[in-house]
């Protein structure tokens, strides 16, 4: 990536504190809102400065009432605002899931195009920290499901910062999915405001015997595995999406039309997961270039243990990718 | 409802109980010994000693991610509990759920819960079973001032006074949702000012005063198992810690004057030196109380270290029946 700016290392949390500080400062219609997101500065760090920064009016701690802050969300967006809201964990969507899927979703369709929501909603996601089953889920499927909707799951601080700066200066409602195991990750950022563009993926790495297709936290994973593949001569591509909704198909069918074999890793539970999705558009558009079925990776069909073996155990990871690699490789 | 003498000392010890497992819970957990999230219940304690005190293990009770200390005076046994906040195979969850999910069906504990406000709707769920099944068995929810917030209480709220259902609503005012004052998530100061909106009886009473607590529970638990319905019983209390983990003092969000005002009121040393007074329990047996608590703790956390991890092959058990 050749780009002509002023870079330097900061955190994966550091990036998105700093996409939140430069979307006040560009936009005066844009507040941020959420539950400890003003005097704490988010539970997460998301948000450090930016009361200070930008003052109470623009910066707004709620309730506990994530119906409510969704609903303030529609609401305000549909009269003129730019809101950008925190859902703390996305297993708490299920506290809101009218106001995401009846009305956030649909309602400028509903409404013949007359209403426009431009709303960020930020989010964790994942497991890895003995969070338990209802603080470590992946359930982008359940809203990559809502046509209205944009989802993007950044796995970098560089696309972090630059998809929340995309995501709010999109005309729709765009949700941000982060990821917690992360938080600490360093990586190179802009200093200045920049966009990722929303709908395109990023290749990690180039290779020409397989395609790795994922997104989120298990970029680094999948990353892993190519490197030891490589050591045993298996030149691996690794394709991040970054944007799930929507989705760059294009990136990776031509891909799979170089490497002639794709797995798709995420962490969410592997039925019902985008790994079918994403395996069934590479069949639809590239079945004419496969040596071998698309190969899916997930987590199995629970939910997430407690017990850290179990939890590990249940998680996606690199020597899993690189079992299912090899498994590929010799099924021709 | 008065208590008597046995009553007294029944509830100072399942107080005790609470402080002692909570504050050693806290220090494994700041030692990296127990994994994950540890919402510590100390200084709350008359709350769940104070009702607990009039249910039995047929009583159902549900609890919040703050659920030890619900699960302790219900009668959660320590070697289980800890194997379980271990993450180990003899935990009460058998290692899947932790700190935050932490429960046992047959002490009628419907679950701590890791979604904020999750709690009322269920204890209404088991209320109705109550009802239907024409016991005389209650439902007891527990949750806090910022879940008050939810939907969820509302919409709980609503059924169970509806359906006259003998459920008791107990809002356990701490003051304070996560980092955010209560002042800065709603606009009253008593929760219980909310009852009157469902057409259920709001009382508030002292939550550092176990006897307070008993006594106000016992009235409105008399009520609900006589088929009046509910009541929504809100508590004033404090958490002696921080949100998650130990550290109480220091922190950006209270002041530290703030908290030492609230522990000059310690339920706990505010009931020993009632009980002293009333000649019901000296301070060296209460000495003696703290002692084999703490020797009953220690025992339960060698348990836990030594109990084996789950088993691997117990990944998919349970996901169905
Ligand atoms: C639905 C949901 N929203 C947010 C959270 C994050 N959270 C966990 S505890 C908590 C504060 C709860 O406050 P309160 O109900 O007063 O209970 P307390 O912690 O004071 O005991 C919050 C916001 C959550 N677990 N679930
Ligand atoms: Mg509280």
């Amino acid at each position: 990536m050749a780009e002509a700016v002023a870079t330097r290392e900061l955190t994966y949390v550091g990036a998105i504190a700093e996409a939140a500080h430069t979307v006040l400062a560009e936009q005066d219609t844009a507040f941020v809102a959420g539950e400890d997101v003003a005097g704490a500065g988010g539970v997460f760090g998301s948000y450090r400065g930016l009361l200070d920064a930008y003052g109470e009016e623009r910066v707004i701690d709620t309730p506990i009432s994530e119906e409510g802050i969704v609903g303030l969300a529609v609401g305000a967006a549909a009269t003129g605002l730019r809101p950008i809201i925190d859902i703390m964990f996305m297993d708490f969507m299920g506290e809101c899931m009218d106001e995401i899927a009846n009305q956030m979703a649909k309602m400028r369709y509903m409404f013949g195009g007359s209403a426009s929501l431009p709303i960020t909603i930020v989010t964790m996601s994942g497991g890895g920290m003995n969070m338990a089953a209802q603080h470590s889920q992946s359930l982008e499927a359940w809203i990559c499901h809502l046509p209205g909707l944009k989802v993007v799951a950044p796995a970098t601080p560089h696309d972090a910062k630059g998809l929340i700066i995309a995501a709010s200066r999109d005309d729709n409602p765009v949700f941000v999915v982060l990821n917690k195991l992360s938080l600490r990750n360093t990586g190179e950022v802009p200093e200045d405001s920049y966009e990722v563009p929303i709908g395109k993926a990023r290749t990690v790495r180039e290779g020409s015997d397989l395609t790795i297709v994922t997104y989120s936290r298990m970029v680094h994973e999948a990353t892993t595995a190519a490197e030891a593949l490589a050591e045993e001569g298996i030149d691996s591509e690794v394709i991040d999406l970054r944007s799930l909704q929507p989705m760059d198909t294009e990136a990776m069918v031509a891909s799979v039309q170089k490497t002639h074999r794709a797995i798709v890793v995420h962490e969410a539970v592997r039925f019902g997961g985008l790994g079918g999705e994403i395996a069934s558009q590479i069949q639809e558009l590239a079945f004419d270039y496969l040596d071998a079925p698309v190969a899916r990776i997930g987590a199995p069909f629970s939910p997430v243990p407690f017990a850290a073996n179990l939890e590990q155990a249940w998680l996606p990871n690199a020597p899993k990718i690189v079992a299912a690699a090899k498994e590929l490789l010799g099924s021709e | 409802m008065q208590p008597d003498d046995d009553t007294l000392r029944d509830i100072h010890r399942r107080m005790v109980r609470i402080r002692v497992f909570e504050t050693e819970a806290g220090k494994l957990a700041e030692a990296g010994r127990i994994p994950g999230a540890l919402h510590l219940y100390v200084g709350q304690e008359a709350v769940a000693a104070g009702i607990m005190a009039h249910l039995s293990a047929d009583d159902w009770i549900t609890s919040t991610h703050r659920g030890h200390g619900h699960l302790i005076a219900k009668g959660g046994a320590f070697d289980r509990m800890f194997a379980e906040l271990f993450g180990r195979a003899t935990g009460y969850c058998r290692g899947k759920g932790g700190s935050m999910h932490i429960s046992n069906m047959e002490l009628g504990m419907l679950g701590a819960n890791g979604i904020v406000g999750a709690g009322p709707p269920i204890a209404v769920g088991a209320a109705f079973t109550a009802k239907y099944r024409k016991t005389d068995r209650v439902a007891v929810t527990f949750f806090g001032d910022g879940a008050s917030n939810e939907g969820s209480f509302h919409e709980a709220a609503n059924m169970a006074a509806l359906y006259k259902l003998p459920a008791l609503f107990v809002c356990e005012n701490n003051g304070y949702g996560e980092y955010t004052a209560q002042a800065n998530h709603q606009a009253i100061v008593d929760v219980a000012d909310r009852a009157a909106g469902y057409g259920m009886p709001g009382v508030i009473v002292d939550g550092m005063d176990a006897v307070a607590v008993y006594e106000a529970a016992g009235a409105a638990l008399e009520r609900a198992r006589a088929g009046e319905g509910p009541t929504l019983l809100e508590c004033k209390t404090y958490r002696f810690f921080d949100h998650v983990g130990v550290r109480g003092m220091g922190l950006s969000y209270r002041t530290d004057a703030e908290l030492e005002e609230w522990q000059k009121r310690d339920p706990i040393h505010m009931f020993e030196e009632r009980l002293a007074e009333l000649g019901v329990l000296s301070q060296e047996q209460a000495a003696e109380v703290h002692d084999g608590i703490m020797a009953e703790v220690q025992a339960g956390i060698e348990f836990a270290e030594q109990s084996p991890v789950p088993d691997v092959a117990t990944l998919l058990d349970d996901v169905y029946a």
